[in-house]
Order: structure tokens, then sequence, then C-alpha cells
């Protein structure tokens, strides 16, 4: 009984602490991509076919026309972004708009040549659509803000480059360059993303690219991101672009982390089915050893029901305290876990494990772990109250 | 056997067949038994081993069903009774006391009696542990109500047995070999205790024992072989 015990605890308490480590690095994930690209990003213009069909009704002789979409033209960019902006901040679960200008350029000082993308931004209203202010890890968002001609830079580049605060760089594209002052170095932690995305004032990388009225895409934060999903149908319909959510452009990601959690919560249930077949074997030796228990019981007036909830009883306890118990050693773990240092850069930026404390993971491995033990418990139960109280007492009377 | 009015007896049955085994080797081992058993009178069935003493007791205490034959117990056809039925009459009309106490040796001597009576269920917890005291007064372990049962003496726990057969003041007691594993002291501190509370109480006692002191001292003898009654002495 004590293995069972210890089974389920340990069960309980990994499946806890699997789901909370998984859960937590999803979480930092999503925020980081939020923060980095926004919720919502409007993107390409697309325009619907119509197909006109000509109906004849023979009894009448009338004939009507109806139009049917028969696909779409699209075109990149975003055509008139502040109608677009205005018509987007319309829904409700839009908190802000900011139009990007986004392409290849090379970037270059006295060490270094690397390709980067030059990000041109609304310096104001890009940072109610971004974490970029939290991101700065080196010189000032107020001197970025200030200066026309400064560039925030991605962590990883300036390492490469050996860029600091207060340095200049050369961004050219189609071989004419263009010289800019570094102002800020920010880190999201994605490594893509810090590796190229260098963020400059949209009329100034209007002017490298050489199109001055274009916007590549608007990046828009929402006050409930997990609605993005549902919202871009809406938004495609008003604004006439495609809507990319979060939910669809990291999806390969989310796949990912969703898989994890599977894999990982699938290993650590095998923990609570083996306890199970533990419960399962213990109750059945405790059946064989306790048959004349059974039979003086069943001599006394217990009904064959009676003796099934004993059993059942014995296993709902059992259950109960090892939860209970695995609950204190999930929170524990994942408490523990948390404190551990460790530095991860990559799809996020972490210096120690992430964990997500929901009660729903408590709530599913005790679910879970109910189910398997309480239905382990089931068939010896069922076996002690099949019993014939006559054969057991018949076989050791003298 | 033992004849008077059938619809005083607390007990009665009549033809009793009962075969043992399966369908290839099947035993006859009760060939038609008729009794009646009234109460306070204790009865002591005596015989060869595999006579049937302890099937009939064992049919007769529903923990069997008999394959031919009509049972009655204080006025209750339980001839065809359900599972569930059979169950219930045993917790109210019927006290067992087996050769082995069967005690749950988790549990004290109050608790071994309060089980019975709480499954019952016609009594409040207190009245229950009071009545529980009560009967281990009368069996002479009212100073080890607490002690756990299997903290008890081979006698002490036999005696506990029969206060728990009982508990809930029943009818009929039934007790198949009751001091077969005691020695000669503790047998006689049995019998005395199963023969006075049987007349105190005014229950019918059916003992199968091998034991002719035993026999003797109850007030009818039945001797039985190959599954049915020979003979009766008072």
């Amino acid at each position: 009984m004590i293995m069972s015990l210890t089974g389920i605890v340990l069960g309980v308490a990994l499946f806890i602490l699997a789901l909370s480590m998984t859960t937590g690095f999803e979480q930092l994930f999503i925020k980081t991509v939020l923060g980095a690209n926004g919720a919502v990003r409007v993107q390409d213009k697309f325009q619907e076919n119509l197909v006109s069909y000509q109906i004849s009704q023979q009894e009448t002789g009338n004939q009507f026309e109806f139009g049917r979409a028969a696909g779409r033209k699209y075109r990149p960019g975003v055509e008139h972004a502040d109608k677009v902006i205005e018509g987007i901040m319309e829904f409700k679960n839009v908190i802000a708009a900011s139009k990007v200008l986004r392409g290849g350029v090379e970037v270059s000082n006295n060490f270094k040549e690397e390709p980067g993308q030059l990000y041109g931004i609304e310096k104001d209203t890009h940072l109610l659509v971004s974490d970029l202010e939290e991101q700065i890890v080196f010189g000032s968002l107020l001197e970025f803000q200030r200066n026309p001609t400064g560039v925030m830079i991605g962590s990883v580049l300036a390492d490469r480059m050996l860029l600091e605060p207060g340095e200049s760089i050369i961004i050219s594209e189609a071989n004419e360059p263009y010289r800019f002052i570094v102002e800020a170095i920010y880190e999201t932690g994605y490594r893509e993303i810090d590796r190229e995305r260098i963020f400059v004032d949209i009329n100034q990388a209007r002017t490298v690219f050489k199109r001055p009225h274009e916007t590549s895409y608007v990046q828009v934060s929402l006050f409930d991101p997990e609605k993005a999903d549902d919202d871009r149908f809406m938004m495609e319909a008003v604004v006439q672009h495609i809507v990319a959510p979060w939910q669809e452009r990291e999806k390969v990601w989310l796949q990912f982390f969703k898989a994890l959690r599977v894999i990982s919560s699938a290993s650590l249930l095998s923990i609570i089915i083996i306890a199970g077949l533990g419960m399962y074997s213990t109750l059945a030796i405790i059946v064989m050893e306790k048959t004349r228990e059974i039979s003086i019981l069943r001599s006394m007036g217990y009904t064959r029901k009676d003796v099934t909830n004993i059993f059942i009883w014995q296993g709902f306890i059992v259950t109960l305290i090892g939860i209970g118990f695995g609950w204190l050693t999930g929170a524990f773990l994942t408490y523990t876990i948390s404190r551990i240092p460790i530095r991860i850069r990559g799809i996020f930026s972490t210096d120690t494990f992430v964990v997500d404390w929901s009660f729903s993971h408590y709530l599913l491995a005790a679910v879970i772990a109910f189910f398997i033990v309480m239905t382990a418990c089931i068939l010896p139960a069922r076996r002690a109250s099949r019993l014939e109280p006559a054969d057991v007492v018949r076989g050791t009377s003298g | 056997m033992h004849e008077g009015d059938p619809s005083k007896a607390v007990l009665s049955c009549r033809g009793v067949h009962k075969y043992l085994g399966d369908e290839t080797q099947q035993v006859h081992v009760l060939k038609g038994v008729d009794i009646n058993l009234y109460r306070g009178n204790t009865y002591a069935i005596v015989g060869p081993s595999g006579c049937g003493k302890s099937t009939l007791l064992y049919t007769l205490g529903l923990l069997d069903r008999q394959d031919e034959g009509h049972i009655n117990i204080d006025g209750i056809d339980v001839t065809k009774a359900s599972d569930e039925e059979r169950t219930q009459i045993r917790n109210e009309k019927i006290g067992f006391v087996f050769q082995f106490h069967f005690l749950l040796p988790e549990f004290t001597a109050t608790e071994n009696l309060i089980i019975p009576m709480w499954k019952r269920g016609n009594r409040k917890a207190l009245t229950m542990e009071r009545r529980a005291h009560m009967l281990l007064q009368s069996v002479g372990l009212g100073d080890k109500t607490h002690r756990l049962a299997n903290r008890l003496s081979g006698g002490e726990q036999q005696r506990v047995a029969i206060a728990r057969a009982l508990a809930n003041d029943p009818p009929i007691v039934l007790a198949d070999e009751p001091t077969g594993n005691l020695d000669v002291r503790n047998s006689n501190i049995v019998f005395d205790l199963l023969y006075q509370l049987s007349k105190k109480n005014n229950q019918a006692v059916l003992i199968v024992t091998h034991n002719p002191d035993i026999a003797r001292r109850c007030d009818f003898i039945l001797k039985m072989r190959d599954g049915v009654f020979t003979t009766m002495d008072s």
C-alpha cells in the first residue's frame, strides 16, 4: 500500500511539475512573440475576384445575375494605412495599431558587415504594440526617440559587430549608405529577431528604401490576445487586408509546445498507471488475505455492495492522501525548480526555469490519478464481494 | 426432529437437501432434513465427520442455499429469499459463532461488537457502545473492552465472538464447533456462557460439536448420519 501511495504521490507531483514547466515556457514564448510582433499583423491588400453567372427561368422567361467569389488577388503591403488603422481601432479588443516598413539591408561598421532587416517604426505608437521599452538592455529609449537618425539594434547583432550605444553604423540599401547612431540595444530573447532587426524611425526607413508612403504591415496589440484568432475574419472583412493572428504566425512553435506537453505528460502518466497497477495488486492481495474477515462480515449481515464499498473506500482514501501529498510535493518541486538558474536564449530569454502556477494543472493531475487508481480498485473490490462466506468458513472448520 | 407446534418454532426446515461439489463429483450431503428449533433451548448436533452437520448449520444460517426444501426463520419463509433478503435476515435474526473466532484484529473488542450493530442501524453510536460494554461484561471481559482483538487470549477471543453473535439480540444463535479450538477450561466457560445467555435472552442455540460432554449438557442432542437425523435425545 505504501508503494502504491508513493507512486500516486510521485506521479501526481511530477505530472504537475511537467505541466507547470511546459506551460511556463510556452507562456513565456507567447509573451515574447506578442512583445516583439504584436497579437495581430495586418498585411497585404487583397481583392476578391467575382464571377457573374446568368440564370434564366424557363417558365417565366426571366433572367437574373449573381456574383460568386472566384479567388483573391494579393498586393504586398498595406494600402491607405491610416484608414486601415482607423478601421482596426474600431474593434473593442484593440489597444493600439502602428505602421511598420520593413526591408533587407546591409549593416556595417569598422569591424564587420552583416545582413539585417531594417524596421521603420512609429517611435511612439510602436511602444503600445510591443514590449520594446522593456526589452532595452543598453542605451536609452529617450535618446532613440529624440534622435531622428538613432537606431535600436538587437543584442546578438550588437555582439557580432561589437557595437555599443553611441557608436555609428552604416546602413546600405542598393549600395547607397546611410549613417545612423546606435542609441539603444534591445534583447527579446528570440535569437532570430535579436540577430537581424534594426529599428529606426519609419520616415528614415522610407528614405532608405525610397518608398516615401509605403507601409509593409500594421502591428496591432489586443486587450485579450487569446481572441486574436476569432477577431481576424471580422478584421479582414472590414479592412480588406490579410490579418495574421499570432496563433497562426507561430503555429509551428505552438504545436511543438503542445507536443512537448503531451509527450511529457504521457510519460509521467505511466507513473500514475504503475501506481494504479500497484493499487490493484495490493488490494487483490488484501482480498486474498482477508477472505475470513470478508466472510464474517457477510455472515453478520454485510451485503456484497458493503464489501465492495469497503475496498473502494480503502482505495479512495489512499488516492485522496496520494493526491494531497502529490499536490504538496508538486508545488514544492515547482517552486524549487523555478529557483534554479539556467540561461536560455533562442526563442525566449530567461535566466531561471520558467513555471506556470495554475490550479488547472493540479486539478487535471488529481482527476487523472483518481480515475486510474479508482478503476484499479474496482476489480479486487468486486472479487471480494463475490466471495461466498460458506465456502470460506467451511474451509476453515476442523 | 424436536416435535412441537411448528408455528411456534423460531427456525424450522422441511425436506432440506443439499449437494456439494461440481456436476462431475457431486455429493448428496443433506438428504431431506427436518428440524424445529424453539426459543430458550440449546441443541447439539453430533455425528461423524462429513455427515453434513456444518453444511446444515450454514444452510440454516443462510450462508449457503439449499437445493431443495423449505426454511422458515422467525415466521419468515426464506426458501426463495434473494441474496439481499437473506443478508438482512442474517443481520437481524441470526448470530454466528465459529470454531475460529474470526474477530477483526485491527479493531478493539468493543468495535468488533459494534460492527454488526452498526450494519443494523437501529441504535445510536452511544447506545451501541454501551450495549457492547454490557455484552462484554456478561462474558466476563468488562475490563478488556478497549483491547485490540489480537491482544486477547484464545478463550477471550471466543468469548468476544459469542458476545458479537448476541450483538443484535438475534432469536437464533448458530455455533459451529465453538469450543473446538479451546482447552477444557475455556471450553466449559464458552459453553456455559452460550447456555446461560440463551436461557436469559430466550434464544434458540444450535451447536455443532464433536465434544460429547458439551453435547450432553445441551437440552437436546440431535444425532446425524449420512445427511439425515437419526435420533434426538433430551
